[in-house]
């Protein structure tokens, strides 16, 4: 009789954390659905390839164009430039938390970064629109809104990511290897970047991806200090509007026509995830096989 | 016939050693001579590593180790002015347990070289061909130069390790019982080697294999509780011990 109690209560926890996991899967299906089912009539009509490669945005024309080839290589600048600021401080700041820094001042600096991770997107948006574009509207030309602004404003909201990432993969090094290295005489720098690092290097990676995941999804804090005129910016001191400031700007007033071209944005932003998503699958797969580490 | 008495290598002196508190080394005197093969025996948790790990400043990782007494390397004091890395590119290490770098057999050999300055191709080749010559696993791995150093056998891992250790063209080669996670065949293939290298370069190893250190070494060090009870030569030590307790211990009586 209590057996049967248990054995029921036992189940009873399978089936409710299956409905859990159900629902996040049902979750990720529906939005897929939704969002490329949306996605479909403006790709019909307008044509993909027109779509994906026009460079006019003229939503409320007669007839009206939708291309939104600036928006995807605003997005790419955007969010590369993140990386060329985010990573290189990432992949540093994660060595010295792994390698170098203090055991009392550890915690600290380990808060910090993940407080860094739960500043609100806005919050961000103001900081640049407060010290970033004012600065380079200050040193440099344009009013400040730019590709520049928002690639320092991406490259620290992706820092957290890139060093937790990198820093548990540097430490998931064994410590054999930098011994091995110390005891041919190299230095602790040497140790760590010609052998811990590329020992490391699929994890970077990942943590980079996933960097640049967040960097090309962020919207708010782009808006705010990307400028977001549609045209494809010739410096980095220039304008450029990224998919989802696209989004975001015209989703009150679309309709119609403009509002499918909306969701197709949308979509060709999922796809970029996907992509991400997909390329971070094969680099943790050829981790696993080739013996390296994660 | 008497044979001049070789050139000293290193010398420790009067050395002590503490983690912490707790003391590993307890007046430690030693000669290691030139070309010959010094052999660490005893019981485990007695120093033998905490030792072989001072010889080249490995020790200088761990926080809490302090040491007093004095280490001298062709008569230069290795913790005086010496340079870290001079001393260990001198002194090479190979480890318990197999560690190559998670890269090509050739980038493992060519680490060393490539830390210390030596860019051009051509020289690296010749030092990794060289080096896996002299640790005679060239034969095996010539056509998997590019593979990946994790695909090959313990074993070959192991002599992987001894020649990126020769690649430094060190003077020392100190081992950390290089043997104990490989099979007799390996074993017997190092344990050669070895022997093989004692004409160029000075050998300290650690063991606790008996028979291995009465093959190969000249000399023996047998610890314990961190003092070194009786120093000597191999034959000497393994057939007349002067003191009980080494007696003991190779005869397999200790308790
Ligand atoms: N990093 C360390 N911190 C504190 N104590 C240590 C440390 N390394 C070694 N010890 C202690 O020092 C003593 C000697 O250790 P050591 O590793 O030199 O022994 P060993 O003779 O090499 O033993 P084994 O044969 O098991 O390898 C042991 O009591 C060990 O617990
Ligand atoms: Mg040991």
């Amino acid at each position: 009789m209590a057996k049967d109690i248990k054995e029921i209560r036992e189940k009873g926890a399978e089936y409710f954390f299956l409905l859990c996991s159900l629902v996040s899967i049902g979750a990720v299906l529906l939005i897929c659905y939704f969002i490329f089912a949306g996605a479909y009539p403006a790709l019909r009509d307008i044509g993909a390839w027109a779509f994906l490669t026009g460079d006019l945005w003229k939503p409320t024309d007669h007839p009206p164009s939708f291309g939104i080839f600036n928006m995807i290589a605003g997005s790419i600048y955007v969010t590369a430039g993140a990386c060329i600021f985010g990573v290189p401080v990432g992949v540093f700041a994660a060595v010295y938390m792994a390698k170098y820094c203090p055991r009392k001042i550890y915690p600290v600096a380990s808060q910090l970064v993940s407080l860094l991770a739960g500043i609100p997107s806005i919050i961000y948006g103001f900081f640049g629109m407060m010290m970033i574009v004012p600065f380079i509207q200050e040193n440099f030309s344009g009013n400040g809104n730019s590709v520049l602004a928002a690639s320092i404003v991406l490259g620290v909201m992706i820092l957290p990511t890139v060093i937790k990432v990198s820093e548990v993969s540097i430490r998931a090094v064994p410590k054999s290897y930098f011994e091995g290295a110390l005891a041919l005489g190299a230095t602790k720098e040497q140790s760590i970047f010609f052998v811990g690092i590329p020992a490391a290097k699929s994890g970077i990676l990942a943590g980079v991806i996933l960097g640049i995941g967040r960097a090309i999804g962020e919207t708010m804090a782009v808006v705010m200090v990307a400028g977001n005129s549609n045209i494809l910016p010739e410096s980095i001191f220039k304008s450029v509007r990224t998919l989802t400031a696209n989004i975001v700007l015209e989703m009150g007033y679309a309709a119609g026509p403009h509002y499918d071209a909306i969701v197709a944005t949308g979509a060709v932003l999922f796809v970029f995830i996907l992509m991400l998503n997909i390329v971070l699958n094969i680099i943790n797969k050829g981790a696993q096989t080739s013996g390296g580490l994660s | 016939m008497l044979k001049a008495p070789k050139p000293l290598k290193i010398r420790v002196e009067d050395m002590n050693l503490y983690y912490d508190s707790f003391q590993a080394l307890i007046n430690v005197n030693l000669d290691v001579l030139t070309n010959e093969i010094t052999a660490f025996i005893g019981p485990s948790g007695c120093g033998k590593s905490t030792l072989l790990k001072s010889l080249n400043r490995m020790n200088d990782l761990i926080e809490s180790c302090r040491i007093t007494g004095k280490i001298t390397y062709d008569g230069e004091d290795i913790y005086g002015k010496m340079n870290v890395s001079e001393l260990r590119k001198r002194v090479g290490m190979v480890f318990q347990k197999p560690n190559p770098f998670p890269m090509s057999v050739y980038d493992n050999i060519a680490y060393g070289p490539r830390t210390h300055g030596i860019k051009k191709k051509k020289v690296l080749d010749q030092i990794v061909e060289e080096s896996l010559q002299n640790a005679a696993i060239w034969d095996e791995l010539k056509d998997r130069l590019k593979k990946s150093a994790l695909a090959i056998s313990g074993g070959q891992q192991q002599r992987l390790c001894i020649a990126r250790a020769l690649a430094i063209k060190p003077e020392v080669i100190l081992l950390d019982e290089p043997t104990s996670a490989l099979d007799p065949i390996s074993t017997t293939k190092i344990e050669d080697l070895l022997a093989e290298l004692k004409d160029r370069y000075t050998i300290v190893i650690v063991t606790h294999n008996m028979g291995q250190a009465a093959r190969i070494s000249d000399k023996t060090a047998f610890f314990l509780h961190g003092e070194i009870v009786e120093f000597g030569r191999t034959m000497e030590i393994f057939s007349k011990p002067k003191d009980k307790k080494t007696e003991d211990y190779i005869t397999g009586r200790f308790g």
